[in-house]
């Protein structure tokens, strides 16, 4: 590679050529603010329009400033990134920006947590002239069951619409309208309700401000733990645990699952349960279905479905029911972790408590927006009454806790309560790319073969690639995994599936990077790829720490299955745990 | 003979249509269809005084003409060879009628090389290009001259683009000759947005075949076998004369495969653009082109490394094609020598606002603003005073009196504090209000920003608020230096050349006319009495006679007074419309 020798802020340093200013002065710990450039390195996502124009610096010989972001180094350049004519013109695009935004932080989701907010701490800016005749921007806030978008916050830096597009090929976002009314959305100004969106919240993810984020249900929680006719359990999903001590200064990676229990005890739930368990009961359904594929498979049977797919991740499965519902056989039957366990809570554990389903209240704790829209689909209700009631991300999660004056890093270690709180490590490692499939894969090997796994820990299913693959050998039989994370990485798989070119038995989906830990609902990682490195490694960790890590041989599954369910794909099971997919191509309306 | 008729949109839409299918009614009662022609030619330039019909060889040049004036046409000159006096040019200046153009002060000091057959020929008529030398010059480079030989022909010429940047055209095309790739692409930029411009349009409409021989004699200098134009949807006619010139050249084999019997092959398409301002901006053209949003992306990559589909490309705007031609044909040591040491050739300029003549007009570079002002364009309107001339659109500046005697070139606009733009040229008058006049650039700014950058999709709309507030009386002294200064930002800090350009009226009427902001702030007056928040209308009591008038032709029952006493007009309900004024026969209401 060639290297360049440049000078920035009078110290030399020698890059390799195709290096940023920016990249280049971060090497000499100069720091240049940025705002709508973001780059997960790991994961080769960067977003830089050059848009915002913050980060611009002056380089000697160049009539204008240049964006740091955007502007490659070149042999000899000299740059200088805090002059006076640089820190005018920061606090005047600044002052530009927050001329045309809101001042509602006080009740902005995003308040403390604010890159925006942050920035005009940074640049110092303590008063916005010609603020009292500045004619604001103004939209409609549209509200979806997962995502609320608020344009009127929005500066323009197209993370969303680079996440949705180009990494989830979602295409639900993109920029519309032009100057000053230019905003970033549907087309056609729809409702994101009606557009292709699949809830998976990586907008809200990368947002900077609060023009994009979560429903917000922790009012609804509220309501039900103060009402004393109601029983309220709760279910926290795997990634959950890895994240949330982000949100109390812990450091990324820090796994809490024990202060999470008792947090949420002394909030009042009356039963803190685990979405593990029924992570757990996933793989026994989808275990079941993909080794009933699969010997049919081996059996000769040409008419099955291979590779079957999983069908755990809710806005994966919006994905492919809006954009190739022609393989909605395809993917397993079987109902995501949350569903499942709300279906079995509200039978079975009800029964066991003898609580009546409407006095139930399911509330799940999830890394995830698009489990928001999922509890809320029609096929996951009876008589309107839904398996679960509420779903709240970690970060809605972390706001309870903290305003009931609570602090995970003081709180004490208590456990799961039981029957819906045990679970394996298989269940455990669900929070992560490639984790469902390697926990598929320990109990399918075990029941196909018929032989104990001597080795627990495929490795070779584990990392950030965006696609990867690995042959497992079945004892003599080759089963080829797939495995994606990001919607854009899974186009690419059902492509070939389509074509009848996929060579795989079975694929992982997850919509996020880095799987549920790096989910829409989780911890604002601002653009810093390493938390979501951090987070992967604390699940694989409690894994390994865990007495059981095979579903199928968590005690408390065997007995829902001997005294409720029968055995995997009973009819009762079929009826519970799984579920049909829609076409949805053709709801695509503009209103 | 031949009866020219000026086919150009203004001319079209004052009825030139007609004037030709009655000139050849005429010519059939007369039988002389045969021997008479009637074109419909490109655009003559002389709007002003359209629609234009200019008889052949004898060169006469009838103005203003109208449909039913064929009749008198036909039967006085074709017939009886006599000159139908009324419809002469008159110069203004010395009462005489000038029936030749050559020797009317509008043309005199043109020189017409892009423009070279607008006016002349029939562009729907591919035979009539080729008998003005048309298509000789792609002849002679796929024949006799390597591609690097014609790059280095266009180098030596020192022509320079002519959409605004000024960049070096040879030097441009050496760079896409240079970048390998499977498939390189010729970029015609038609996408003329400045207000008041329209050279690209009239060259398009006047000798569309200019520009595709240019575009192919590009595409084998630079290795290149696909064209494009990118043009405005809201240039119809424009769009209509290309489609035939591309049907014609390909029926000709001009383009196509194996042109002049060569293996060169090149074939050129049409882009729709819808309108947009920031499509001029070459990246944001291709964006546009590629079916993506029309906004700008960061340079480098340029085009010539990674343009349409990410494959090298040459951009070039629609008048510097139309010079390639001419070069070729007529030597790069012929064309130098026209204009400045630096900026060669010609340009041409489309003459706006309070001046004479309104037109196209194509100088050599070096001229002077007074010549193009007073001497071509024949002065300010109504005997006015000349204040101002804006050049270069939106993204120029206004230049004033001092500047009228600096010659007319790329670095000396940008010296004086403007820039050549593609060539629009608007002049004003004593009556304009030169804060108005920066609010207006700005207005258009607003509206045409993409809203990518930051600096541009929210600093334009302040600046343009705080302008109005200064026109409305609300500004105050400490917001001139805020002008100032977010002015300088936003051409500092803006993506592309639309934000890096905008703020240019702003700081150029700052500069020159420092003292009429001030005016605004501080007196809360209007000096060029414009402004309506900054005017009063008070009658004259000596010469008020009382008849009434006034009082009742007032929309808002603001003027009260008894018959035959002196009127009152009450300034809170006043909305300033002017009907009083205008109805006034004794001069007895004043604005001030």
């Amino acid at each position: 590679m060639d290297k360049v020798k440049l000078t920035i802020d009078n110290k030399q340093i020698e890059v390799e050529k195709g290096t940023t200013i920016y990249q280049a002065a971060k090497k000499l710990d100069i720091e240049i603010p940025v705002l709508c450039y973001m780059n997960l390195e790991d994961l080769g996502i960067e977003n830089k329009p050059g848009g915002c124009r913050i980060c611009v610096v002056e380089v000697e010989g160049r009539n204008n400033l240049a964006p740091s972001c955007s502007t490659e180094v070149w042999e000899g350049m000299v740059v200088h990134t805090h002059t006076m004519r640089v820190i005018n013109a920061r606090r005047t695009v600044m002052e530009f920006i927050l001329s045309d935004h809101p001042k509602d932080c006080l009740t902005c989701a995003k308040s403390g947590n604010c890159e925006l907010q942050d920035m005009a701490v940074k640049l110092g800016i303590r008063e916005i002239p010609g603020q009292e005749y500045a004619e604001m921007s103004e939209y409609k806030v549209d509200f979806s069951p997962s995502i609320i978008r608020d344009l009127d916050k929005c500066i323009m830096c197209r993370r969303c619409e680079m996440m949705c597009n180009e990494f989830q090929t979602v295409g639900a976002l993109s920029a519309f309208h032009r100057g000053f009314e230019a905003a970033v959305g549907p087309a056609f100004e729809m409702d994101l309700e009606h557009s292709p969106c699949t809830y998976c919240g990586q907008c809200v993810a990368v947002c900077p401000t609060g023009a994009l984020t979560e429903k917000d249900h922790t009012r609804d929680v509220i309501n039900a733990l103060s009402d004393p006719t109601k029983k309220v359990i709760v279910q926290t999903a795997p990634a959950v645990r890895a994240a949330l001590g982000e949100e109390f200064g812990m450091e990324p990676g820090t796994s809490v699952t024990g202060q999470m229990v008792s947090a949420l005890r002394r909030l009042g739930f009356d039963y803190v349960f685990d979405t593990d368990f029924a992570a757990d009961l996933t793989i026994m359904e989808e275990g079941t279905e993909l080794l009933d594929r699969l010997t049919k498979h081996l059996n000769g049977d040409k008419e099955v479905k291979l590779p079957i797919l999983t069908s755990c991740c809710p806005a994966w499965v919006q994905f492919f029911e809006h954009n190739f519902p022609e393989m909605k056989d395809v993917p397993s039957s079987a109902r995501s972790p949350q569903q499942m366990f709300g279906a079995i809570a509200k039978t079975y554990f009800a029964d066991k408590i003898s609580v009546k389903r409407e006095d139930l209240v399911v509330v799940s704790i999830m890394p995830c927006l698009a489990k928001k829209y999922e509890a809320q689909r029609d096929e996951f209700k009876l008589d309107g009454n839904p398996d679960v009631d509420f779903s709240i991300s970690t970060r809605e999660l972390a706001h309870l806790i903290k305003e009931a004056n609570l602090d995970l890093n003081t709180l004490p270690v208590e456990d799961f309560d039981k029957p819906l709180g045990e679970s394996s490590g298989a269940g455990v490692i669900f929070g992560a790319t490639g984790g469902v499939i390697e926990a598929a894969t320990r109990t399918a090997y075990e029941i196909h073969t018929n032989k104990k796994l001597e080795k627990l820990d495929f490795e070779e299913l584990r990392g950030l690639d965006g696609i990867r693959s690995a042959t497992i050998d079945f004892d003599g039989t080759p089963i080829n995994i797939g495995i994606a994370h990001g919607l854009g990485n899974a186009r690419k798989l059902l492509e070939d599936i389509k074509a009848g070119k996929s060579q795989f038995h079975a694929i992982e989906i997850m919509s996020c990077p880095g799987g549920c830990i790096g989910g829409g609902g989780q911890p604002i990682h601002h653009g810093d790829s390493s938390i979501l490195k951090a987070r992967t490694k604390a699940i694989y960790a409690e894994d390994a720490g865990k007495p059981i890590r095979k579903s199928h041989e968590n005690p408390y599954i065997i007995k829902l299955y001997e005294e409720f369910l029968g055995k995997p794909m009973s009819e009762k099971a079929h009826h519970l745990l799984h579920t049909a997919y829609f076409d949805k191509s053709k709801k695509i309306e503009i209103s | 003979m031949h009866l020219l008729v000026c086919g150009g949109t203004g001319c079209r839409a004052a009825e030139s249509d007609a004037i030709v299918t009655n000139l050849q009614q005429e010519l059939e009662k007369n039988g002389l269809q045969d021997q008479v022609q009637v074109v419909m030619t490109g655009c003559f330039g002389f709007c002003e005084k359209g629609p234009i019909v200019k008889v052949s060889p004898d060169n006469t040049f009838y103005t203003q003409v109208k449909p039913e004036d064929a009749a008198e046409i036909v039967a006085e000159h074709v017939v009886k060879g006599r000159q139908v006096n009324r419809l002469l040019y008159k110069d203004p200046e010395k009462k005489e009628t000038v029936s030749d153009s050559k020797h009317m002060d509008f043309y005199k000091k043109q020189i017409r090389i892009a423009l070279r057959n607008c006016g002349f020929i029939d562009p729907e008529n591919l035979d009539e290009y080729i008998a003005r030398d048309g298509y000789m010059a792609l002849g002679r480079c796929l024949t006799e001259l390597k591609p690097q030989d014609v790059i280095n022909e266009i180098k030596e010429s020192g022509l320079r683009g002519r959409g605004g940047g000024g960049f070096p055209t040879g030097i441009k095309w050496e760079i896409a000759a240079k970048n390998d790739a499977d498939q390189k692409y010729v970029v015609c930029n038609a996408d003329e947005g400045d207000p008041g411009a329209f050279m690209d349009r009239s060259i398009l409409e006047g000798d569309p075949h200019a520009v595709l021989e240019a575009m192919a004699i590009c595409g084998y200098s630079t290795n290149a076998t696909k064209g494009l134009i990118y043009i405005r949807a809201e240039y119809p006619l424009a769009i209509k004369r290309l489609k035939i010139a591309i049907d014609q050249a390909r029926e000709y084999g001009l383009l196509g495969k194996n042109i002049f019997g060569t293996d060169f092959e090149f074939d050129i398409e049409l882009r729709y653009g819808a309108g947009a301002f920031v499509c001029g901006e070459e990246t944001s053209l291709i964006h546009s082109m590629e079916g993506l949003r029309g906004e700008p992306t960061i340079k480098p990559p340029y085009p010539a490394e990674s343009g349409y589909l990410g494959k090298p490309t040459n951009v070039n705007n629609v008048e510097t094609y139309a010079n390639i031609p001419v070069i070729i044909n007529k030597g790069a040591n012929w064309f130098n020598k026209i204009g400045t040491e630096k900026s060669k050739g010609t340009k041409v300029f489309a003459l706006a606002g309070k001046i004479n003549n309104v037109g196209l007009i194509e100088v050599p570079m070096g001229t002077t603003l007074r010549e193009v002002i007073f001497e071509i364009g024949g002065g300010i309107k109504d005997g006015k005073k000349f204040k101002a001339v804006q050049t270069g659109g939106p993204s120029g500046g206004c230049l004033t009196e001092e500047h009228l005697d600096t010659p007319i070139d790329f670095d000396n606009l940008v010296q004086a504090g403007s820039m050549m733009g593609s060539g629009g040229m608007i002049v004003m008058d004593e009556d304009d209000c030169m804060v108005s006049m920066a609010k207006f650039y700005l207005d258009f700014t607003v509206e045409e920003s993409c809203g990518k950058c930051s600096p541009c999709r929210i600093g334009n709309k302040r600046l343009y608020e705080l302008l109005d507030r200064i026109t409305q009386g609300k500004g105050e002294m400490e917001d001139l230096q805020r002008l100032r200064n977010m002015s300088q930002v936003i051409k500092d800090t803006s993506l592309c050349g639309l934000g890096q350009t905008s703020p240019n009226p702003v700081l150029s009427t700052l500069d020159n006319f420092y003292d009429e902001y001030v005016a605004h702030v501080t007196d809360k007056k209007c000096p060029a009495g414009q402004c309506k928040d900054l005017m009063t209308y008070t009658i004259i009591e000596e010469n008020c006679v009382g008849c009434t008038a006034c009082a009742r032709v007032c929309p808002v029952g603001a003027i009260s007074g008894e018959k035959k006493q002196v009127h009152n007009i009450d300034p809170e309900i006043c909305i300033k419309c002017g009907a009083c004024i205008e109805r006034c026969k004794f001069d007895a209401i004043i604005v001030k």
